[in-house]
């Protein structure tokens, strides 16, 4: 690497284009939206920036704040649940044989490659009243009902009269549901990274002394993996934290986060400087999970050189 | 199965197959019903009545479809080109010098990747209200802001990509060259430009897919005459589940997975390539 100094002439033609776009067209409009969390609305669409904190003191509110919560649990959840389904599969990809890795890795992270938008619509398909699961589990019923009555106890009715289809959609399950399986992807990928650089003979030296599949598991495996599991959960938690699109198609009235919530003070409730500064929260919030894995990295990178 | 399952294949355990087989089943059946259903001769979207191409048809004699196709195809082609320069002239900036202020710097661009999407949609949403940004202009100018808002979170990962590939690079060449007489610009062009050629086509790739895909920031950019392909599925999606959406759905999947797929296809044989020049 040579010092900017040695060539300023290239050095200004390379770094002045990327530069001033970065500037113009990013850092320009996030400080806008910065400067409009302090603002205050004059009339309907008129804005005065006064300094106030009141938008960020609107969204201490219990109303507000309880949409927060909503998010952090929806979003710990989604995380909770992936590493669960994750790991089995991180690991059954490590250990199988080599000729079928890169084909299971290709099936995690090809649903990945189609719009977020379509798998949302494509679970919304499957869900809803009239959709397959239903029908699968109508199907059942039916099949049941007949072999009752075919044992002559039809006429009980002891599923009931007819077939109730499950509320699957628009509450607070579906919306987990809905992040799961958007954001699996980025749980396996980090985890299957960790665990394939694992160094089998410790499992095996674990499991000679005598100790348990699950004593090994919990004492060896885990703490081996634990980079990648902070990582996944990081990358599980952040883009689930600050989801707009799940929510808004799979969640009932109840079940809004935080970019709902943004979304609306922008297009339909017309308050930008109350939805700049629920947006600027959000942003701290996500700079705030960022740091702690910086954090964490930086002090296992420590223990390593020590 | 005549060997007995060891203590450490995992992979032949039966509950690890079951968590396997779950997962799979739950990401694929959505989609596979999806593409499935969007052949079917119903509109009830469930039972099976036989296969037809009709939906397709439907959805190409959309106009109000094909258009906001157009328009994502012609956002996506537009983005690609600038983010690729852009992110080329980052990756060569960060790789080559030394400057007061790099890690700071490198932190800014990183910020479009890591923000959350809703946040960088208001962003462009008041920026461009703010600048009063013309929102009549004639066709392909019309889609300028939406185009803008693409390049700038397309373009950090065009950076990241090719300062990858740069990584491998061997500076000595650079100076061979300059040492026998090649100005910066043909240093630029006959080295730099051929050497960052794979990287510069999967960011490339990856680009114009994150730009098709896109649906909050666009949301947030477009207007009533400036409809994409996403932000048209969602306003249909809104109203109802219908084959004709399937249809339109699967055409866009099976592009870009295609997309996706060359993209790879094009990076392995690059490294395969580099690999063989090597040994």
């Amino acid at each position: 690497m040579e010092s900017w100094r040695r060539n300023p002439l290239v050095f200004w033609i390379i770094g002045l284009p990327p530069t001033a776009w970065l500037l113009g067209f990013f850092l320009i409009p996030l400080a806008l939206v910065w400067v409009l969390s302090f603002a205050e609305l004059r009339g309907v669409v008129d804005m005065e920036v006064t300094g106030t904190l009141s938008n960020y003191a609107r969204a201490i509110d219990p109303l507000y704040l309880q949409i927060f919560v909503k998010s952090f649990v929806f979003a710990g959840l989604t995380t909770v649940v992936s590493l669960v389904f994750g790991f089995p599969v991180a690991l059954a990809i490590v250990f199988a044989p080599r000729r079928w890795r890169a084909l299971l890795l290709l099936l995690v992270i090809l649903p990945f490659w189609t719009n977020l938008l379509i798998r949302t619509y494509a679970l919304i398909a499957v869900l809803r009243t009239r959709g397959f699961v239903n029908f699968t589990l109508e199907w059942f019923w039916d099949q049941a009902n007949a072999v009752l009555s075919l044992i002559g106890l039809g006429s009980l009715q002891l599923l009931g009269g007819r077939f109730e289809p499950l509320e699957l959609l628009y509450n607070n399950t579906a919306v987990v549901v809905g992040l799961v399986y958007v954001h699996l992807p980025f749980m396996v990928l980090p985890l299957y990274a960790s665990l394939e650089k694992l160094d089998r003979s410790l499992i095996e030296a674990a499991l000679d002394l005598g100790a348990s599949q699950l004593h090994a598991f919990r004492t060896v495996v885990v703490p081996l993996a634990l980079p990648g599991i902070i990582s996944g959960s990081i990358l599980v938690f952040i883009p689930a934290l600050g989801s707009f699109l799940t929510p808004d198609l799979l969640g009932g009235t109840d079940s809004q986060m935080i970019a709902n919530v943004i979304e609306r003070q922008f297009k339909s409730a017309n308050d930008w400087p109350f939805g700049s500064a629920l947006s600027f929260l959000l942003m701290y919030l996500t700079f705030g999970a960022l740091a702690l894995r910086a954090l964490y990295s930086r002090r296992t990178a420590g223990q390593g050189r020590g | 199965m005549a060997t007995p399952v060891g203590p450490l294949d995992y992979a032949r355990r039966t509950w690890v197959r079951l968590m396997l087989m779950v997962v799979f089943v739950f990401l694929y059946a959505p989609i596979v019903t999806l593409i499935a259903f969007s052949f079917n001769d119903s509109r009830r979207n469930i039972v099976w009545q036989g296969f037809t191409l009709d939906y397709y048809g439907k959805a190409l004699r959309n106009d109000s479809l094909i258009e906001a196709f157009g328009n994502s195809l012609t956002i996506a082609l537009a983005s690609t080109i600038i983010s690729i320069i852009l992110g080329a002239l980052v990756a060569v900036l960060l790789w080559r010098f030394r400057f007061p202020g790099r890690a700071g710097y490198e932190g800014a661009m990183a910020l479009p990747i890591v923000i959350p999407e809703i946040c960088m949609g208001v962003a462009m949403l008041a920026f461009f209200s703010r600048v009063g940004w013309p929102s009549d202009l004639p066709w392909p100018f019309s889609l300028s802001a939406i185009t803008i808002a693409h390049v700038s979170f397309s373009f950090p990962f065009v950076a990241v990509v090719v300062r990858a590939r740069l990584e491998g690079f061997n500076r000595e060449l650079a100076e061979a060259a300059q040492d026998l007489g090649a100005t910066e610009w043909q240093v630029f062009r006959d080295i730099m430009i051929p050497f960052m050629r794979p990287g510069l086509v999967a960011g490339g790739m990856l680009a114009f897919t994150l730009s098709l895909d896109d649906f909050v920031i666009t949301f947030f950019t477009s207007g009533p005459n400036t409809v994409t392909f996403p932000v048209k599925v969602y306003s249909m999606v809104r109203f109802s589940v219908t084959p004709e959406v399937n249809a339109a759905s699967t055409i866009l999947i099976v592009i870009t997975v295609a997309l996706t797929a060359t993209a790879l296809w094009l990076q392995n044989r690059a490294n395969d390539k580099a690999e063989r020049a090597a040994g």
